[in-house]
């Protein structure tokens, strides 16, 4: 598995004027666990989004290069796409409740994803779907598999969105906030599948999240961006020594459990970063 | 000023009912902040909801400055107990600007120059008059949650129920929504009921927290005892300990509890 991005934009035209959501963005990356933080807007989704060539017109992507394992996504038709999509590449989306279909079961739900990964039967479908969800440490498969997306609690669909791509069986996982809803210890768990994906089956894994900590604990590899750039890539068991005054500035807004404060500090944003050149 | 004794609520019936709060029991005292952390469906959203008398209790007793409250409950009720939804994308109505956003409440519970009140409110909660004529989708999520308290403050509650109000904002917006609430909750003696699965985002604004697992209260401590990490039920542990960062070495010893 290899994905390589080269100067990657995305615009979008509006009535008011065009947003460039996404400003020349290049990495390269393997089997490896890849962090993308950054402030609300500062362009991840439409980053994930684009290398699944899911920006929908008038939107716009450019890029030198864009490819998944020497297939050049900019250039591919409909149908190569679709395949990459269903299988290959699969996006959990930052919310759950637009992307779970309100008006089917939860089970069936994972279960189709199963089918159009290997061409499985019902019963062996049913099977899988419901070990896709203790996996992904449901209490009650068995209720959850029959249960409709609106009985489900907030972590609880989160978890059923993750299961849904664990049963397609990704080689490229883009995971938009995949945890945001989760308790910390099913958080953990979560993390150790998508952990021993990347260890064992050679998965790659871009993983957007605002919570730095988990970031630098997780992943190999930090990108952060503001708007619409990366302005610091670095090591992720480096992040708090992050040099970048953005970076730097993010971290100290976090609250630290052992010393709470009666105020937190907030960022102060310079319009240089914007625009600075970068190393 | 909220008091709550042997809740329990239930989901659907017979073989497939849902016992989804069980046996709660907790008091917030007039203008204090109170935490409510734990496992991802261990009833955090039902017992709010419970309490905002949006679902019915099945079992138990849920009094509000000093009344029980009713299973349908007037509007000086409405008023007085407001809640701040999970989800900041889903909670607003897409199709309404900002201005109509908070002019509805106060057109149903009747009240005096509404055009002021929003005036005041958006920039209470830090959104200039250039806010008030957008739409939802015109606005970052912060923006949106700043909108979404900003609707549930407008009608002056005394009591705020805050179901993750910062789980999807980043840390920047984050730290500027916890001061606002600080803030108001200082300025205006309010009582919140504050959800949250960060044990430091509850250690900053909660003087007294309990550990929900499984519809059940397993711990109560206050906010001493969570900095020192000083809890005592294997489950709280597990989730101080699950707080610190990932390790894949915890991740295998986690255990759950029955
Ligand atoms: N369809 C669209 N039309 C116009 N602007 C858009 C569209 N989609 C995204 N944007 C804009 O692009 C920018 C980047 O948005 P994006 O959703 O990628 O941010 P993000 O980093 O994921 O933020 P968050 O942390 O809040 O999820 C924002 O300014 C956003 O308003
Ligand atoms: N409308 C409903 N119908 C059936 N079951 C429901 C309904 N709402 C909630 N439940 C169930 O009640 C239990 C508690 O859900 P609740 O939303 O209160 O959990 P929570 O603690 O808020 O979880 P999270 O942290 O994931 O948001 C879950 O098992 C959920 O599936
Ligand atoms: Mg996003
Ligand atoms: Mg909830």
């Amino acid at each position: 598995m290899r994905l390589e991005v080269e100067k990657l934009s995305v615009r979008f035209p509006t009535p008011t004027g065009v947003v460039e959501a996404v400003r020349g963005v290049s990495f390269a990356m393997g089997a490896e666990k890849l962090g993308i933080v950054g402030e609300s807007g500062s362009g991840k989704s439409t980053l994930g989004r684009a290398i699944l060539r899911l920006i929908a017109p008038p939107g716009e992507v450019r890029a030198e290069r864009l490819a998944f394992d020497g297939t050049d996504l900019l250039a591919a038709d409909r149908r190569t796409l679709r395949r990459i999509r269903g299988g290959r590449i699969a996006m959990v989306l930052q919310d759950p409740k637009f992307s779970l279909n309100p008006v089917m079961t939860v089970g069936r739900q994972i279960e189709e994803a199963v089918r159009v990964h290997g061409r499985t039967g019902r019963r062996e479908a049913r099977e899988r779907a419901l070990a896709m969800l203790e996996a992904v440490r449901i209490r009650d498969p068995a209720r959850v598999y029959g249960a409709w997306p609106h009985e489900l609690s907030g972590g609880m669909g989160q978890r059923a969105m993750i299961a849904i791509m664990l049963a397609a069986g990704p080689e490229l996982l883009i995971a938009d906030e995949p945890t945001s809803a989760l308790d910390v210890t099913v958080q953990m768990q979560v993390l150790a599948i998508l952990d021993d994906l990347v260890a064992e089956r050679g998965m790659g894994l871009v993983l957007i999240s605002h919570d730095l900590d988990l970031v630098a604990s997780f992943c190999d590899r930090v990108l952060v961006m503001y708007a619409g750039r990366v302005v610091e890539s670095l090591p992720a068991g480096e992040l708090h020594q992050a040099t970048h005054p953005y970076t730097r500035g993010l971290l100290a807004c976090l609250p630290d459990i052992a010393r709470p404060r009666r105020r937190l500090p907030v960022l102060e944003r310079d319009p240089a970063w914007a625009t600075e050149e970068l190393p | 000023m909220i008091r709550v004794a042997g809740l329990e609520v239930g989901f659907g019936h017979g073989r497939r009912r849902v016992h989804a709060v069980q046996n709660v029991s907790f008091t917030v005292p007039e203008g204090a902040s109170y935490g409510l952390v734990g496992e991802s469906g261990s009833g955090k959203t039902t017992a709010l909801r419970a309490i905002a008398a949006l679902v019915p209790p099945a079992a138990g007793r849920i009094e509000v400055d000093g009344r029980q409250v009713a299973a349908r409950p007037d509007r000086a009720f409405r008023k007085k107990v407001q809640m701040v939804f999970q989800d900041p994308y889903g909670s607003l109505h897409p199709r309404h600007t900002v201005d109509r956003i908070l002019r509805e409440p106060c057109r149903i519970h009747g009240l005096g120059d509404i055009d002021g009140r929003i005036g005041h409110m958006l920039a209470e909660v830090g959104l200039g008059p250039a806010f008030r004529f957008r739409f939802p989708h015109q606005l970052s999520g912060g923006q949106r949650q700043r909108v979404a308290i900003a609707r549930a403050l407008i009608l002056e509650p005394r009591v705020l129920l805050l179901d993750e109000p910062t789980s999807a904002l980043d840390v920047s917006v984050q730290a500027e929504i916890l001061n606002l609430l600080g803030d108001l909750r200082a300025a205006r003696g309010l009582t919140f009921l504050f959800v949250s699965h960060n044990l430091a985002v509850v250690a900053q604004m909660c003087e007294r927290v309990a550990v929900m697992m499984n519809g059940r209260v397993v711990e109560e401590a206050d906010a001493g005892q969570l900095a020192a990490g000083a809890l005592a039920h294997p489950y709280a542990r597990q989730l101080l300990q699950a707080s610190r960062g990932y390790d894949r070495e915890l991740a295998r010893s986690l255990v759950r509890f029955e």
